[in-house]
């Protein structure tokens, strides 16, 4: 799959199922939406997966893994065998996540092959079969199925001026096994130096500022059942964004999203530590410099409100 | 970050005499400091095997104690006390004494697997976090951690349904945990939100509150799922010598109940 020559990807990316998520149909609303938009503008199409359920997040595989993978199996199952989808895009770096390690599980784990084949009997569907379906991130979606160069014809209001930190968070880039399409040179994905988000953002013209906790974690996994921690944790993320110049923090998972609102305003009401930075999500700012308007990238939707600092910088 | 050993002398265990002439030699204060010998007695053998007996346990007997897990470790660099290096070591010798000095703070591993990812040894030493966090619960060492809480609403709800929705799962480990839903910092970010939100999107909460969201046919899934968690923790209390324990109360029970 990662040996697939870029125009070939190219035509492999046009159209693809589409997995969402929970949090994309509440708290990462904002993000759907400017998927959604921002794939529109550019020519590419979404199937969404029929009847999909919860991947099981980062709470499901602290009482059985195996119900995570299968979990992420039957989403699978549901996209190859009903949809005869070849690529299922998903969003958020959750969801993104479990399907790569019930991909990666699948194809080395006997175990966990006979627990999702007894309970997908079960259930009554196929039994997803690794190897049937590729899984990719929005980022993977607009970065090898437009690419840099087409972007930049596109743009219209070109990001010039705004200073980026890209935050990619952990579960883009860790475990490394569950991704072996990524650290294989020039034009893979690096699971240490993560730069997909930075040169879309490049490409559309945002200055992106050189910032050293890129997958640093925001502590969401705790967000609400440790939140002092995930406070601390987030705390340190603004502030290393704000040293290293950055107006907006862009990102590319609504758990990191929403944990890095909801903790900037924790870090202020309870600890007295305000920060400014803006938080946006990547394809908001994608939709943006493409020229759609702030609403149609659900940017009025964001905690952190961006739409005076965009406004300041001309480009609303 | 350098590696933070815990140091192995218990402060309690440090003994100091403010006066005291040895041989006509004044060793007052620090000059008499002894340190009291302990003995560890009670090695529970079977620890390491019952660890790798819980989901995520599975690997910890390929560590060699290199020590990069707590070194790249996010809550370390947090808690210095939180150290996972030094938490297998003691699953491995079997010293559960030791290990239960930290049974408050072991579940508050984030999942950012930067130890699974520097891990030469494919440890997997997250999921050992999880696995030792859960073997504390399971022996009644500690109570339900909130992050238990807080999995064990989310799941119920996915295999309930297949689906999750926010507002149901924070009311729910709220009301779990015993905590005022109405927390200060809730209600500021909801009053951010609600500069801009517009009435329809509003209302699309309200009513996702109300219809909750739910995969259509789920039934023989949730059949099938709750089946397989039954068997699985059943495996697990035989694992921890647990299993007996339940099947001697009821024995105990059914004794009683025929006596009676």
């Amino acid at each position: 799959m990662s040996d697939t020559p870029v125009e070939d990807k190219k035509a492999k990316y046009q159209r693809v199922a589409y997995y969402p998520g929970c949090a994309l149909e509440g708290t990462g609303h904002a993000y759907n939406r400017s998927t959604k938009a921002v794939g529109k503008a550019l020519g590419l199409e979404l199937d969404e997966v029929k009847n999909w359920n919860c991947c099981g997040a980062m709470e499901v595989k602290n009482i059985d893994p195996k119900i995570q993978t299968y979990l992420s199996s039957r989403v699978m199952s549901i996209a190859a065998n009903e949809m005869h989808a070849d690529v299922v895009m998903a969003p958020c770096n959750g969801c993104y996540h479990n399907l790569k390690k019930a991909e990666h599980d699948l194809a080395h784990d006997a175990g966990s092959r006979e627990v999702v084949d007894r309970i997908s009997q079960k259930a009554g569907h196929a039994t997803y079969q690794a190897g049937q379906l590729e899984t990719i991130h929005a980022l993977d979606w607009i970065k090898q199925g437009v690419g840099e160069e087409e972007l930049k014809k596109r743009v219209k209001n070109s990001l010039k001026g705004l200073k980026v930190a890209n935050y990619y968070g952990c579960m883009y880039t860790r475990p490394r096994h569950i991704f072996p399409e990524k650290d294989r040179g020039p034009g893979s994905e690096s699971t240490s130096q993560p730069h997909f988000m930075d040169d879309l953002l490049e490409a559309a013209g945002a200055e992106n500022v050189d910032f050293a906790l890129k997958t640093a974690c925001c502590g969401g996994a705790h967000t609400l059942s440790d939140s002092d921690t995930s406070t601390k944790l987030v705390l340190n993320i603004l502030r290393a964004a704000e040293a290293a110049g950055a107006d907006v923090i862009a990102t590319e998972c609504p758990t990191c999203h929403s944990g890095l609102e909801m903790h900037q305003v924790r870090a202020e009401t309870v600890l007295g530590q305000k920060t400014t930075v803006k938080m946006m999500y990547f394809t908001q700012l994608l939709g943006v410099a493409l020229g759609l308007a702030p609403r149609k990238v659900g940017l009025h939707e964001n905690v952190s409100d961006g739409i005076e600092l965009l406004k300041s910088k001309g480009l609303e | 970050m350098p590696i933070h050993e815990q140091s192995l002398i218990r402060p309690e265990n440090l003994k100091t005499h403010d006066k005291l002439v040895i041989d006509g030699i004044d060793v007052s204060g620090h000059w008499s400091t002894f340190i009291e010998s302990r003995v560890v007695t009670d090695y529970n053998e079977r620890l390491q095997e019952e660890i790798a007996a819980l989901p995520g346990g599975e690997h910890i007997h390929r560590c060699w104690q290199c020590g990069s897990c707590t070194n790249s470790c996010t809550v370390n660099a947090v808690n210095p006390d939180f150290n996972p290096r030094y938490w297998i070591y003691l699953i491995r010798l079997g010293m559960e004494s030791e290990l239960l000095r930290d049974k408050d703070i072991i579940w508050q591993c984030v999942s950012c697997n930067k130890c699974t990812y520097a891990c030469p040894r494919d440890v997997f030493p997250e999921g050992v976090m999880k696995a030792t966090a859960h073997w504390l619960e399971l022996k009644g060492h500690t109570p339900k951690s909130k992050s238990m809480h807080f999995d064990e609403e989310f799941s119920e709800q996915v295999v309930a349904t297949g689906k999750i929705e926010e507002g149901r799962i924070i009311r729910g480990f709220f009301a779990r945990t015993a905590q005022p839903l109405m927390q200060p910092w809730l209600i500021e970010m909801a009053r951010r939100l609600a500069r801009h939100l517009p009435i329809k999107l509003g209302m699309l909460m309200g009513l996702a509150a109300l219809i909750r969201p739910r995969t259509r046919r789920w039934g023989k899934a949730r059949r099938a799922l709750e089946e397989y968690v039954d068997e699985q923790q059943t495996k697990q209390r035989a694992a921890l010598g647990l299993g007996d324990l339940v099947e001697m109360a009821k024995a105990e029970l059914n004794g009683a109940g025929k006596r009676g």
